[in-house]
Protein backbone atom coordinates (compact mmCIF):
# COMPACT_ATOMS: atom_id res chain seq x y z
CA UNK A 1 0.00 0.00 0.00
CA UNK A 2 1.09 3.46 -0.65
CA UNK A 3 2.13 5.74 2.12
CA UNK A 4 0.91 8.58 1.27
CA UNK A 5 -2.96 7.53 1.02
CA UNK A 6 -4.26 11.12 1.75
CA UNK A 7 -2.61 12.62 -1.10
CA UNK A 8 -3.62 9.81 -4.03
CA UNK A 9 -7.53 9.56 -2.85
CA UNK A 10 -8.69 11.81 -5.80
CA UNK A 11 -12.77 12.54 -4.49
CA UNK A 12 -13.76 15.15 -6.74
CA UNK A 13 -14.06 14.25 -10.37
CA UNK A 14 -12.07 16.22 -11.91
CA UNK A 15 -8.96 16.40 -9.99
CA UNK A 16 -7.49 13.50 -12.15
CA UNK A 17 -8.46 15.57 -15.52
CA UNK A 18 -6.94 18.69 -14.17
CA UNK A 19 -3.83 18.10 -13.11
CA UNK A 20 -3.28 17.14 -17.25
CA UNK A 21 -4.90 19.94 -18.47
CA UNK A 22 -3.23 22.65 -16.75
CA UNK A 23 0.17 21.00 -18.32
CA UNK A 24 -1.80 20.82 -21.77
CA UNK A 25 -2.35 24.65 -21.67
CA UNK A 26 0.13 26.46 -20.00
CA UNK A 27 2.86 25.08 -20.50
CA UNK A 28 3.82 27.27 -23.60
CA UNK A 29 2.77 30.27 -21.55
CA UNK A 30 5.65 32.94 -21.44
CA UNK A 31 6.75 32.11 -18.01
CA UNK A 32 9.06 29.05 -17.67
CA UNK A 33 6.79 25.82 -16.92
CA UNK A 34 4.49 27.88 -15.12
CA UNK A 35 2.57 24.34 -15.06
CA UNK A 36 4.66 22.77 -12.99
CA UNK A 37 4.48 25.08 -9.90
CA UNK A 38 4.76 23.57 -6.52
CA UNK A 39 1.17 22.29 -5.21
CA UNK A 40 0.04 24.30 -2.02
CA UNK A 41 1.52 21.47 0.15
CA UNK A 42 5.27 21.14 0.16
CA UNK A 43 6.38 18.20 -1.30
CA UNK A 44 8.05 15.13 1.22
CA UNK A 45 11.63 16.18 1.42
CA UNK A 46 13.50 12.75 1.50
CA UNK A 47 14.24 10.33 4.42
CA UNK A 48 13.04 12.57 7.14
CA UNK A 49 10.05 13.49 5.75
CA UNK A 50 8.93 9.99 5.11
CA UNK A 51 9.95 9.03 8.64
CA UNK A 52 7.62 11.37 9.92
CA UNK A 53 4.74 9.79 7.93
CA UNK A 54 5.27 6.36 8.95
CA UNK A 55 5.63 7.69 12.61
CA UNK A 56 2.50 9.72 12.84
CA UNK A 57 0.61 6.41 10.78
CA UNK A 58 1.78 3.88 13.61
CA UNK A 59 1.65 6.30 16.40
CA UNK A 60 -2.32 6.71 14.89
CA UNK A 61 -2.94 2.66 14.73
CA UNK A 62 -1.23 2.62 18.53
CA UNK A 63 -3.66 4.89 19.76
CA UNK A 64 -6.52 3.72 18.23
CA UNK A 65 -5.78 0.36 19.36
CA UNK A 66 -4.89 1.26 23.35
CA UNK A 67 -8.49 2.90 22.87
CA UNK A 68 -10.06 0.02 21.62
CA UNK A 69 -8.38 -2.20 24.64
CA UNK A 70 -9.71 0.71 27.37
CA UNK A 71 -13.39 0.50 25.55
CA UNK A 72 -13.18 -2.94 25.80
CA UNK A 73 -12.31 -3.27 29.53
CA UNK A 74 -15.35 -1.64 30.40
CA UNK A 75 -17.78 -2.80 27.43
CA UNK A 76 -18.99 -5.97 25.85
CA UNK A 77 -16.66 -5.79 22.98
CA UNK A 78 -13.73 -8.45 22.99
CA UNK A 79 -10.34 -6.79 23.47
CA UNK A 80 -7.64 -6.70 20.51
CA UNK A 81 -5.57 -9.57 21.91
CA UNK A 82 -8.47 -11.66 22.06
CA UNK A 83 -9.80 -11.00 18.80
CA UNK A 84 -6.19 -11.20 17.31
CA UNK A 85 -6.02 -14.94 18.86
CA UNK A 86 -9.26 -15.54 17.24
CA UNK A 87 -7.89 -14.00 13.29
CA UNK A 88 -5.16 -15.97 13.18
CA UNK A 89 -7.82 -19.24 13.54
CA UNK A 90 -9.77 -17.80 11.13
CA UNK A 91 -7.20 -17.32 8.69
CA UNK A 92 -5.51 -20.22 9.34
CA UNK A 93 -8.20 -21.96 7.40
CA UNK A 94 -10.12 -19.24 4.94
CA UNK A 95 -11.51 -21.80 2.63
CA UNK A 96 -13.18 -24.62 4.44
CA UNK A 97 -16.64 -25.69 3.77
CA UNK A 98 -19.42 -27.17 6.47
CA UNK A 99 -22.56 -26.95 4.62
CA UNK A 100 -24.07 -24.33 2.76
CA UNK A 101 -24.22 -21.92 6.06
CA UNK A 102 -20.72 -22.61 7.19
CA UNK A 103 -17.78 -21.69 4.57
CA UNK A 104 -14.80 -19.98 5.45
CA UNK A 105 -14.47 -16.32 5.39
CA UNK A 106 -12.32 -16.42 1.91
CA UNK A 107 -15.52 -17.99 0.47
CA UNK A 108 -17.88 -15.10 2.53
CA UNK A 109 -15.47 -12.98 0.76
CA UNK A 110 -15.36 -14.29 -2.70
CA UNK A 111 -19.19 -14.62 -2.80
CA UNK A 112 -19.45 -11.18 -1.91
CA UNK A 113 -16.64 -9.96 -4.53
CA UNK A 114 -18.52 -11.71 -7.35
CA UNK A 115 -21.50 -10.35 -6.52
CA UNK A 116 -20.14 -6.67 -7.06
CA UNK A 117 -18.38 -7.78 -10.17
CA UNK A 118 -21.58 -8.75 -11.80
CA UNK A 119 -23.35 -5.81 -9.86
CA UNK A 120 -20.87 -2.75 -10.91
CA UNK A 121 -20.12 -4.57 -14.22
CA UNK A 122 -24.02 -4.29 -15.60
CA UNK A 123 -23.39 -0.90 -13.87
CA UNK A 124 -20.63 0.17 -16.65
CA UNK A 125 -22.23 -1.53 -19.49
CA UNK A 126 -25.23 0.39 -18.77
CA UNK A 127 -23.87 3.57 -17.00
CA UNK A 128 -20.87 4.36 -19.30
CA UNK A 129 -22.84 4.32 -22.55
CA UNK A 130 -25.51 6.67 -20.70
CA UNK A 131 -23.05 9.07 -19.68
CA UNK A 132 -22.19 9.67 -23.06
CA UNK A 133 -25.16 10.11 -24.14
CA UNK A 134 -26.32 12.46 -21.57
CA UNK A 135 -22.91 14.60 -21.90
CA UNK A 136 -23.04 14.65 -25.27
CA UNK A 137 -26.79 15.92 -25.92
CA UNK A 138 -28.11 18.34 -23.57
CA UNK A 139 -31.98 17.46 -24.38
CA UNK A 140 -31.23 14.07 -23.30
CA UNK A 141 -29.68 15.32 -19.58
CA UNK A 142 -32.85 18.00 -19.18
CA UNK A 143 -34.73 15.00 -19.80
CA UNK A 144 -32.79 12.39 -17.21
CA UNK A 145 -32.00 14.84 -14.36
CA UNK A 146 -35.09 14.62 -12.64
CA UNK A 147 -35.24 10.85 -12.28
CA UNK A 148 -31.59 10.75 -11.24
CA UNK A 149 -31.98 13.42 -8.89
CA UNK A 150 -34.92 11.51 -7.27
CA UNK A 151 -33.48 7.50 -7.30
CA UNK A 152 -29.80 8.60 -6.49
CA UNK A 153 -30.38 9.14 -2.61
CA UNK A 154 -32.14 5.92 -2.12
CA UNK A 155 -30.84 3.41 -0.22
CA UNK A 156 -29.57 0.10 -1.27
CA UNK A 157 -31.97 -1.63 1.23
CA UNK A 158 -34.96 0.06 -0.08
CA UNK A 159 -34.24 -1.66 -3.45
CA UNK A 160 -34.03 -5.25 -2.25
CA UNK A 161 -37.64 -5.92 -2.13
CA UNK A 162 -38.00 -4.76 -5.39
CA UNK A 163 -35.37 -7.20 -6.65
CA UNK A 164 -36.80 -10.29 -4.50
CA UNK A 165 -40.22 -9.82 -6.14
CA UNK A 166 -38.57 -9.50 -9.61
CA UNK A 167 -35.74 -12.02 -9.25
CA UNK A 168 -37.03 -13.96 -6.92
CA UNK A 169 -33.87 -15.29 -5.48
CA UNK A 170 -31.56 -13.68 -3.38
CA UNK A 171 -28.45 -13.14 -4.73
CA UNK A 172 -29.95 -11.80 -8.21
CA UNK A 173 -31.80 -9.19 -5.87
CA UNK A 174 -28.26 -7.90 -3.89
CA UNK A 175 -26.91 -7.79 -7.45
CA UNK A 176 -29.27 -5.45 -8.68
CA UNK A 177 -29.35 -3.79 -5.54
CA UNK A 178 -25.90 -2.94 -6.29
CA UNK A 179 -26.31 -2.34 -9.81
CA UNK A 180 -28.77 0.09 -9.29
CA UNK A 181 -26.52 1.84 -6.53
CA UNK A 182 -23.28 2.27 -8.41
CA UNK A 183 -24.81 3.43 -11.71
CA UNK A 184 -25.18 6.85 -11.15
CA UNK A 185 -21.47 7.56 -10.49
CA UNK A 186 -20.83 6.30 -13.38
CA UNK A 187 -23.60 8.31 -15.35
CA UNK A 188 -22.42 11.35 -13.73
CA UNK A 189 -19.30 11.43 -14.22
CA UNK A 190 -18.95 10.49 -17.54
CA UNK A 191 -21.72 12.65 -18.43
CA UNK A 192 -19.17 15.70 -16.86
CA UNK A 193 -16.70 14.21 -18.81
CA UNK A 194 -17.72 14.78 -22.08
CA UNK A 195 -19.47 17.87 -20.90
CA UNK A 196 -15.60 19.36 -20.10
CA UNK A 197 -13.84 18.31 -22.86
CA UNK A 198 -12.25 21.53 -23.90
CA UNK A 199 -13.80 23.15 -27.01
CA UNK A 200 -10.55 23.21 -28.36
CA UNK A 201 -10.47 19.77 -28.97
CA UNK A 202 -13.63 20.23 -30.58
CA UNK A 203 -12.69 22.68 -33.01
CA UNK A 204 -9.66 20.77 -34.21
CA UNK A 205 -12.32 17.80 -34.89
CA UNK A 206 -14.00 20.01 -36.79
CA UNK A 207 -11.31 21.93 -38.64
CA UNK A 208 -9.95 18.18 -39.86
CA UNK A 209 -13.37 17.66 -40.43
CA UNK A 210 -13.23 13.83 -38.44
CA UNK A 211 -15.79 11.56 -38.80
CA UNK A 212 -18.13 10.71 -35.59
CA UNK A 213 -16.35 7.57 -35.15
CA UNK A 214 -12.64 9.52 -35.32
CA UNK A 215 -14.18 11.96 -32.83
CA UNK A 216 -15.40 9.54 -30.27
CA UNK A 217 -11.74 7.22 -30.32
CA UNK A 218 -9.40 10.07 -30.54
CA UNK A 219 -11.24 13.03 -28.78
CA UNK A 220 -13.69 11.99 -26.76
CA UNK A 221 -12.78 8.99 -25.17
CA UNK A 222 -9.57 9.71 -24.20
CA UNK A 223 -10.57 13.22 -22.80
CA UNK A 224 -13.19 11.33 -20.98
CA UNK A 225 -11.30 8.79 -19.40
CA UNK A 226 -9.88 10.33 -16.26
CA UNK A 227 -13.61 11.05 -15.51
CA UNK A 228 -14.84 8.26 -16.49
CA UNK A 229 -12.31 6.26 -14.07
CA UNK A 230 -13.27 8.57 -11.26
CA UNK A 231 -16.60 7.12 -11.72
CA UNK A 232 -15.91 3.58 -11.47
CA UNK A 233 -13.76 4.42 -8.62
CA UNK A 234 -16.99 5.70 -6.64
CA UNK A 235 -18.88 3.43 -8.02
CA UNK A 236 -16.96 -0.03 -6.97
CA UNK A 237 -16.98 1.74 -3.42
CA UNK A 238 -20.20 2.15 -3.55
CA UNK A 239 -21.28 -1.68 -4.93
CA UNK A 240 -18.82 -2.54 -1.47
CA UNK A 241 -20.79 -0.40 0.85
CA UNK A 242 -24.25 -1.64 -0.81
CA UNK A 243 -23.07 -5.99 -0.75
CA UNK A 244 -22.39 -6.36 2.99
CA UNK A 245 -25.92 -4.34 4.12
CA UNK A 246 -27.61 -6.29 1.10
CA UNK A 247 -26.39 -10.14 2.07
CA UNK A 248 -27.20 -9.17 5.44
CA UNK A 249 -30.43 -9.24 4.19
CA UNK A 250 -30.80 -11.64 1.98
CA UNK A 251 -28.88 -14.43 3.52
CA UNK A 252 -26.19 -16.53 1.60
CA UNK A 253 -22.86 -17.21 1.50
CA UNK A 254 -21.26 -13.90 1.65
CA UNK A 255 -19.35 -11.24 3.97
CA UNK A 256 -22.51 -9.71 4.99
CA UNK A 257 -24.30 -12.42 5.83
CA UNK A 258 -21.40 -14.72 8.35
CA UNK A 259 -21.38 -11.01 9.91
CA UNK A 260 -24.82 -11.53 10.69
CA UNK A 261 -24.33 -15.14 10.92
CA UNK A 262 -21.75 -14.48 13.67
CA UNK A 263 -23.98 -12.16 15.47
CA UNK A 264 -26.78 -14.74 15.59
CA UNK A 265 -23.50 -16.75 17.05
CA UNK A 266 -23.08 -14.26 19.21
CA UNK A 267 -19.06 -13.99 18.33
CA UNK A 268 -18.57 -10.37 18.50
CA UNK A 269 -15.08 -10.99 17.99
CA UNK A 270 -15.33 -12.80 14.13
CA UNK A 271 -17.82 -9.75 13.78
CA UNK A 272 -15.17 -7.34 14.55
CA UNK A 273 -12.93 -9.60 12.51
CA UNK A 274 -14.88 -9.03 9.63
CA UNK A 275 -15.21 -5.28 9.98
CA UNK A 276 -11.57 -5.14 9.23
CA UNK A 277 -11.81 -7.82 6.40
CA UNK A 278 -14.65 -5.13 4.92
CA UNK A 279 -12.06 -2.50 5.29
CA UNK A 280 -9.17 -3.87 3.95
CA UNK A 281 -11.08 -5.29 0.85
CA UNK A 282 -12.46 -1.74 0.14
CA UNK A 283 -9.11 -0.39 0.71
CA UNK A 284 -7.12 -2.64 -1.87
CA UNK A 285 -10.51 -2.43 -4.36
CA UNK A 286 -9.64 1.59 -4.36
CA UNK A 287 -5.88 1.44 -3.97
CA UNK A 288 -5.96 -0.63 -7.13
CA UNK A 289 -8.20 1.12 -9.25
CA UNK A 290 -6.30 4.25 -8.19
CA UNK A 291 -3.10 2.70 -9.55
CA UNK A 292 -5.14 1.60 -13.17
CA UNK A 293 -6.39 4.95 -13.33
CA UNK A 294 -3.00 6.35 -13.16
CA UNK A 295 -1.35 3.74 -15.72
CA UNK A 296 -4.12 4.15 -17.66
CA UNK A 297 -3.66 8.30 -18.20
CA UNK A 298 -0.61 8.48 -17.60
CA UNK A 299 0.34 6.15 -20.13
CA UNK A 300 -1.85 7.87 -22.61
CA UNK A 301 -0.47 11.64 -21.61
CA UNK A 302 2.91 10.60 -21.56
CA UNK B 1 -9.60 27.18 -59.11
CA UNK B 2 -11.64 30.33 -58.78
CA UNK B 3 -12.14 32.15 -62.22
CA UNK B 4 -11.41 35.27 -60.60
CA UNK B 5 -7.72 35.08 -58.88
CA UNK B 6 -7.62 38.72 -57.68
CA UNK B 7 -10.64 37.42 -55.65
CA UNK B 8 -9.85 33.80 -53.98
CA UNK B 9 -11.71 34.74 -50.39
CA UNK B 10 -14.38 37.22 -51.07
CA UNK B 11 -16.03 38.00 -47.66
CA UNK B 12 -18.97 40.33 -48.75
CA UNK B 13 -20.84 42.76 -46.16
CA UNK B 14 -20.47 40.28 -43.24
CA UNK B 15 -21.67 40.27 -39.72
CA UNK B 16 -22.11 38.06 -36.85
CA UNK B 17 -24.13 38.55 -33.93
CA UNK B 18 -23.92 36.24 -30.81
CA UNK B 19 -26.73 35.98 -28.66
CA UNK B 20 -26.17 34.33 -25.32
CA UNK B 21 -29.15 34.07 -22.96
CA UNK B 22 -31.36 36.31 -25.13
CA UNK B 23 -28.01 38.81 -25.04
CA UNK B 24 -27.54 39.86 -28.48
CA UNK B 25 -23.58 40.51 -29.23
CA UNK B 26 -22.59 42.36 -32.37
CA UNK B 27 -18.97 41.37 -32.93
CA UNK B 28 -18.60 42.23 -36.64
CA UNK B 29 -20.82 44.11 -38.92
CA UNK B 30 -20.50 44.67 -42.87
CA UNK B 31 -17.25 43.92 -43.56
CA UNK B 32 -15.69 43.77 -46.69
CA UNK B 33 -12.60 41.91 -47.86
CA UNK B 34 -11.33 40.08 -51.02
CA UNK B 35 -8.08 37.89 -50.45
CA UNK B 36 -5.86 37.36 -54.08
CA UNK B 37 -4.95 33.55 -54.20
CA UNK B 38 -1.49 33.34 -53.11
CA UNK B 39 -1.97 36.58 -50.88
CA UNK B 40 -0.52 37.15 -47.27
CA UNK B 41 -3.22 38.93 -45.29
CA UNK B 42 -3.19 39.73 -41.95
CA UNK B 43 -5.62 41.36 -39.75
CA UNK B 44 -4.89 43.72 -36.63
CA UNK B 45 -6.46 45.44 -34.12
CA UNK B 46 -6.58 45.61 -30.88
CA UNK B 47 -8.37 42.63 -28.82
CA UNK B 48 -12.01 42.76 -28.68
CA UNK B 49 -12.12 43.82 -32.59
CA UNK B 50 -13.46 40.68 -33.82
CA UNK B 51 -10.71 39.65 -35.80
CA UNK B 52 -10.73 36.03 -34.55
CA UNK B 53 -14.56 36.27 -34.90
CA UNK B 54 -13.48 36.67 -38.59
CA UNK B 55 -10.79 33.68 -39.05
CA UNK B 56 -13.71 31.61 -37.61
CA UNK B 57 -15.94 32.40 -40.01
CA UNK B 58 -13.22 31.77 -42.80
CA UNK B 59 -12.90 28.49 -41.66
CA UNK B 60 -16.49 27.61 -41.15
CA UNK B 61 -16.63 26.95 -37.60
CA UNK B 62 -19.35 29.46 -37.01
CA UNK B 63 -21.63 30.79 -39.65
CA UNK B 64 -22.10 34.59 -40.16
CA UNK B 65 -25.56 36.32 -39.20
CA UNK B 66 -25.27 38.41 -42.37
CA UNK B 67 -23.83 38.45 -45.94
CA UNK B 68 -22.02 35.95 -47.24
CA UNK B 69 -18.13 34.15 -47.76
CA UNK B 70 -16.67 32.95 -50.77
CA UNK B 71 -13.85 30.60 -51.18
CA UNK B 72 -12.90 30.06 -54.95
CA UNK B 73 -16.11 30.90 -55.47
CA UNK B 74 -17.87 28.80 -53.48
CA UNK B 75 -20.05 29.51 -50.46
CA UNK B 76 -18.13 28.46 -46.96
CA UNK B 77 -20.26 26.78 -45.21
CA UNK B 78 -18.56 24.44 -43.01
CA UNK B 79 -14.73 23.62 -41.29
CA UNK B 80 -13.08 21.96 -44.73
CA UNK B 81 -9.48 20.25 -45.30
CA UNK B 82 -8.83 22.92 -47.83
CA UNK B 83 -8.36 25.47 -45.14
CA UNK B 84 -6.03 24.78 -42.48
CA UNK B 85 -6.12 26.32 -39.55
CA UNK B 86 -3.88 26.70 -36.62
CA UNK B 87 -5.12 27.83 -33.50
CA UNK B 88 -3.69 30.43 -31.34
CA UNK B 89 -3.20 27.96 -28.15
CA UNK B 90 -1.60 25.13 -30.56
CA UNK B 91 -4.36 22.98 -29.60
CA UNK B 92 -2.65 19.42 -29.99
CA UNK B 93 -4.63 16.86 -28.67
CA UNK B 94 -2.02 15.47 -25.12
CA UNK B 95 -2.73 11.91 -25.77
CA UNK B 96 -1.15 12.01 -29.06
CA UNK B 97 2.12 11.88 -29.65
CA UNK B 98 3.23 15.16 -32.56
CA UNK B 99 3.09 12.90 -35.00
CA UNK B 100 0.16 11.23 -33.79
CA UNK B 101 -1.55 14.58 -34.01
CA UNK B 102 -0.27 15.29 -37.67
CA UNK B 103 -1.27 11.83 -38.76
CA UNK B 104 -4.90 13.02 -37.57
CA UNK B 105 -5.09 15.36 -40.18
CA UNK B 106 -3.36 13.20 -43.01
CA UNK B 107 -5.53 10.21 -42.26
CA UNK B 108 -8.34 12.36 -43.05
CA UNK B 109 -7.57 13.64 -46.00
CA UNK B 110 -5.56 11.25 -48.34
CA UNK B 111 -6.32 8.41 -45.87
CA UNK B 112 -8.87 6.91 -48.49
CA UNK B 113 -6.39 7.35 -51.61
CA UNK B 114 -3.19 5.88 -49.88
CA UNK B 115 -1.39 3.53 -47.78
CA UNK B 116 -0.33 3.61 -43.87
CA UNK B 117 3.26 4.00 -45.52
CA UNK B 118 2.42 6.87 -47.57
CA UNK B 119 0.99 8.68 -44.84
CA UNK B 120 3.40 8.26 -42.31
CA UNK B 121 6.05 9.74 -45.51
CA UNK B 122 3.35 12.81 -45.51
CA UNK B 123 3.33 13.27 -41.58
CA UNK B 124 7.60 12.76 -41.39
CA UNK B 125 7.79 15.48 -44.49
CA UNK B 126 5.38 18.12 -42.77
CA UNK B 127 7.33 17.49 -39.55
CA UNK B 128 10.58 17.89 -41.33
CA UNK B 129 8.92 21.30 -42.84
CA UNK B 130 8.65 22.53 -39.30
CA UNK B 131 12.54 20.70 -38.49
CA UNK B 132 11.07 18.41 -35.65
CA UNK B 133 11.13 15.53 -37.05
CA UNK B 134 13.46 14.32 -34.06
CA UNK B 135 10.65 15.59 -32.05
CA UNK B 136 8.14 12.94 -33.56
CA UNK B 137 7.58 10.63 -30.97
CA UNK B 138 7.29 12.99 -28.37
CA UNK B 139 4.31 14.07 -26.43
CA UNK B 140 3.28 17.37 -26.48
CA UNK B 141 3.70 18.26 -23.05
CA UNK B 142 7.43 16.82 -23.46
CA UNK B 143 8.07 20.14 -26.30
CA UNK B 144 8.17 23.45 -25.70
CA UNK B 145 5.36 26.11 -26.71
CA UNK B 146 7.49 26.95 -29.62
CA UNK B 147 7.59 23.40 -31.23
CA UNK B 148 3.92 22.64 -30.01
CA UNK B 149 2.67 25.81 -32.21
CA UNK B 150 5.31 24.45 -35.21
CA UNK B 151 3.14 21.24 -34.65
CA UNK B 152 0.22 22.72 -35.03
CA UNK B 153 1.71 24.37 -38.51
CA UNK B 154 2.85 20.80 -39.72
CA UNK B 155 -0.46 19.40 -38.71
CA UNK B 156 -2.52 22.39 -40.69
CA UNK B 157 -0.12 22.17 -43.63
CA UNK B 158 -0.14 18.44 -44.17
CA UNK B 159 -3.25 18.77 -45.28
CA UNK B 160 -2.12 20.49 -48.48
CA UNK B 161 -4.57 23.18 -47.33
CA UNK B 162 -5.26 26.11 -50.17
CA UNK B 163 -5.74 28.56 -47.61
CA UNK B 164 -4.19 29.23 -44.25
CA UNK B 165 -5.66 30.16 -41.25
CA UNK B 166 -3.72 31.56 -38.59
CA UNK B 167 -5.40 32.46 -35.28
CA UNK B 168 -2.02 34.76 -33.43
CA UNK B 169 -0.01 31.43 -33.78
CA UNK B 170 3.09 32.92 -32.26
CA UNK B 171 1.22 35.34 -29.67
CA UNK B 172 2.16 32.73 -26.70
CA UNK B 173 5.47 32.90 -27.57
CA UNK B 174 8.74 34.83 -26.22
CA UNK B 175 10.34 37.42 -29.18
CA UNK B 176 13.39 35.22 -30.15
CA UNK B 177 11.40 32.08 -30.84
CA UNK B 178 8.85 34.12 -32.40
CA UNK B 179 10.81 36.03 -34.54
CA UNK B 180 12.61 32.43 -35.59
CA UNK B 181 8.98 31.14 -36.21
CA UNK B 182 8.24 34.05 -38.12
CA UNK B 183 11.19 33.49 -40.45
CA UNK B 184 10.34 29.98 -41.02
CA UNK B 185 6.87 30.60 -42.02
CA UNK B 186 7.82 32.77 -44.60
CA UNK B 187 10.32 30.05 -45.58
CA UNK B 188 7.19 27.74 -46.00
CA UNK B 189 4.72 30.00 -47.25
CA UNK B 190 7.19 30.94 -50.21
CA UNK B 191 7.31 27.23 -51.17
CA UNK B 192 3.88 26.06 -51.22
CA UNK B 193 2.61 29.41 -52.75
CA UNK B 194 -0.43 29.25 -50.41
CA UNK B 195 -2.84 31.58 -49.80
CA UNK B 196 -2.81 33.30 -45.60
CA UNK B 197 -4.95 35.31 -43.54
CA UNK B 198 -3.54 35.49 -39.98
CA UNK B 199 -4.55 37.10 -37.52
CA UNK B 200 -2.05 39.38 -34.75
CA UNK B 201 -1.92 42.02 -32.56
CA UNK B 202 1.96 42.22 -32.86
CA UNK B 203 2.00 45.63 -35.38
CA UNK B 204 6.10 44.61 -37.01
CA UNK B 205 4.53 40.66 -37.55
CA UNK B 206 2.28 41.97 -39.62
CA UNK B 207 4.01 44.41 -41.40
CA UNK B 208 7.20 41.65 -42.16
CA UNK B 209 5.09 38.76 -42.93
CA UNK B 210 1.87 40.75 -45.09
CA UNK B 211 1.18 41.66 -48.72
CA UNK B 212 -1.74 43.42 -47.05
CA UNK B 213 -2.59 44.65 -43.71
CA UNK B 214 -6.31 44.96 -42.77
CA UNK B 215 -6.95 47.28 -39.69
CA UNK B 216 -10.01 46.73 -37.88
CA UNK B 217 -11.65 49.16 -35.40
CA UNK B 218 -12.49 48.56 -32.07
CA UNK B 219 -15.82 46.18 -31.34
CA UNK B 220 -18.64 46.01 -30.70
CA UNK B 221 -19.93 46.03 -34.09
CA UNK B 222 -16.29 46.32 -35.81
CA UNK B 223 -15.89 46.49 -39.21
CA UNK B 224 -12.65 47.03 -41.45
CA UNK B 225 -10.89 50.55 -40.39
CA UNK B 226 -8.21 50.65 -42.85
CA UNK B 227 -6.26 48.13 -45.62
CA UNK B 228 -2.79 48.81 -45.91
CA UNK B 229 -0.29 47.81 -49.17
CA UNK B 230 2.78 46.79 -47.30
CA UNK B 231 4.36 46.91 -50.94
CA UNK B 232 7.86 45.36 -49.89
CA UNK B 233 9.04 42.56 -51.86
CA UNK B 234 9.94 39.09 -51.18
CA UNK B 235 12.08 37.62 -49.75
CA UNK B 236 12.24 39.92 -46.86
CA UNK B 237 15.20 40.15 -44.28
CA UNK B 238 14.09 41.70 -40.90
CA UNK B 239 17.49 43.20 -39.93
CA UNK B 240 17.58 44.77 -43.51
CA UNK B 241 14.18 45.99 -43.32
CA UNK B 242 15.15 47.43 -40.13
CA UNK B 243 15.81 50.55 -41.97
CA UNK B 244 13.81 50.53 -45.08
CA UNK B 245 11.58 53.85 -45.45
CA UNK B 246 8.84 51.78 -47.15
CA UNK B 247 8.90 49.19 -43.95
CA UNK B 248 9.04 52.54 -41.42
CA UNK B 249 5.87 54.22 -42.99
CA UNK B 250 4.07 50.80 -43.26
CA UNK B 251 5.07 50.65 -39.27
CA UNK B 252 4.14 54.15 -38.65
CA UNK B 253 0.84 53.82 -40.48
CA UNK B 254 -0.55 50.91 -38.70
CA UNK B 255 0.43 52.47 -35.11
CA UNK B 256 -1.16 55.44 -36.15
CA UNK B 257 -3.96 53.93 -36.57
CA UNK B 258 -4.35 51.54 -33.72
CA UNK B 259 -2.80 54.09 -31.09
CA UNK B 260 -4.64 57.76 -32.46
CA UNK B 261 -7.88 56.50 -34.07
CA UNK B 262 -8.64 53.38 -32.72
CA UNK B 263 -6.90 54.31 -29.07
CA UNK B 264 -8.38 52.58 -26.42
CA UNK B 265 -8.17 53.65 -22.90
CA UNK B 266 -7.52 50.30 -21.16
CA UNK B 267 -6.69 47.34 -23.35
Amino acid sequence: MSALPSRVVVAHPSALKLSRRTVANTADGPGPKASQAPSPRPSPTGEGEWFRRVFAMALGIGLFVVGWAFVAKFGRIPDPGSVFREALVIFSDPFYRKGPNDQGIGWNVLASLGRVGVGFGLAALVGIPLGFLLGRFRFLSDMAAPIIALLKPVSPLAWLPIGLLVFKAASPASIFGIFICSIWPLVMNTAAGVRQVPQDYMNVARVLNLSEWKVFTSILLPAVLPYMLTGVRLSIGVAWLVIVAAEMLTGGVGIGFWVWDEWNNLKVDHIIIAIFVIGVVGLVLEQSLIFVARKLTHGAAA
Amino acid sequence: MSNNPGRYIQVENVGMTFSKRGAAFEALRAVSLDVAKSEFVTLIGHSGCGKSTLLNLLAGLIRPTQGHMLLADKEIAGPGPERGVVFQNHSLLPWLTCAGNVMLAVERVFGARQTKAQLRDRTGAALALVGLSAASAKYPEEISGGMKQRVGIARALAMEPKVLLLDEPFGALDALTRAHLQDELMGIVARTASTVVMVTHDVDEAVLLSDRIVMMTNGPAATVGEVLEVGLGKPRDRLALAANARYIECRRQVLEFLYSRQARQAA
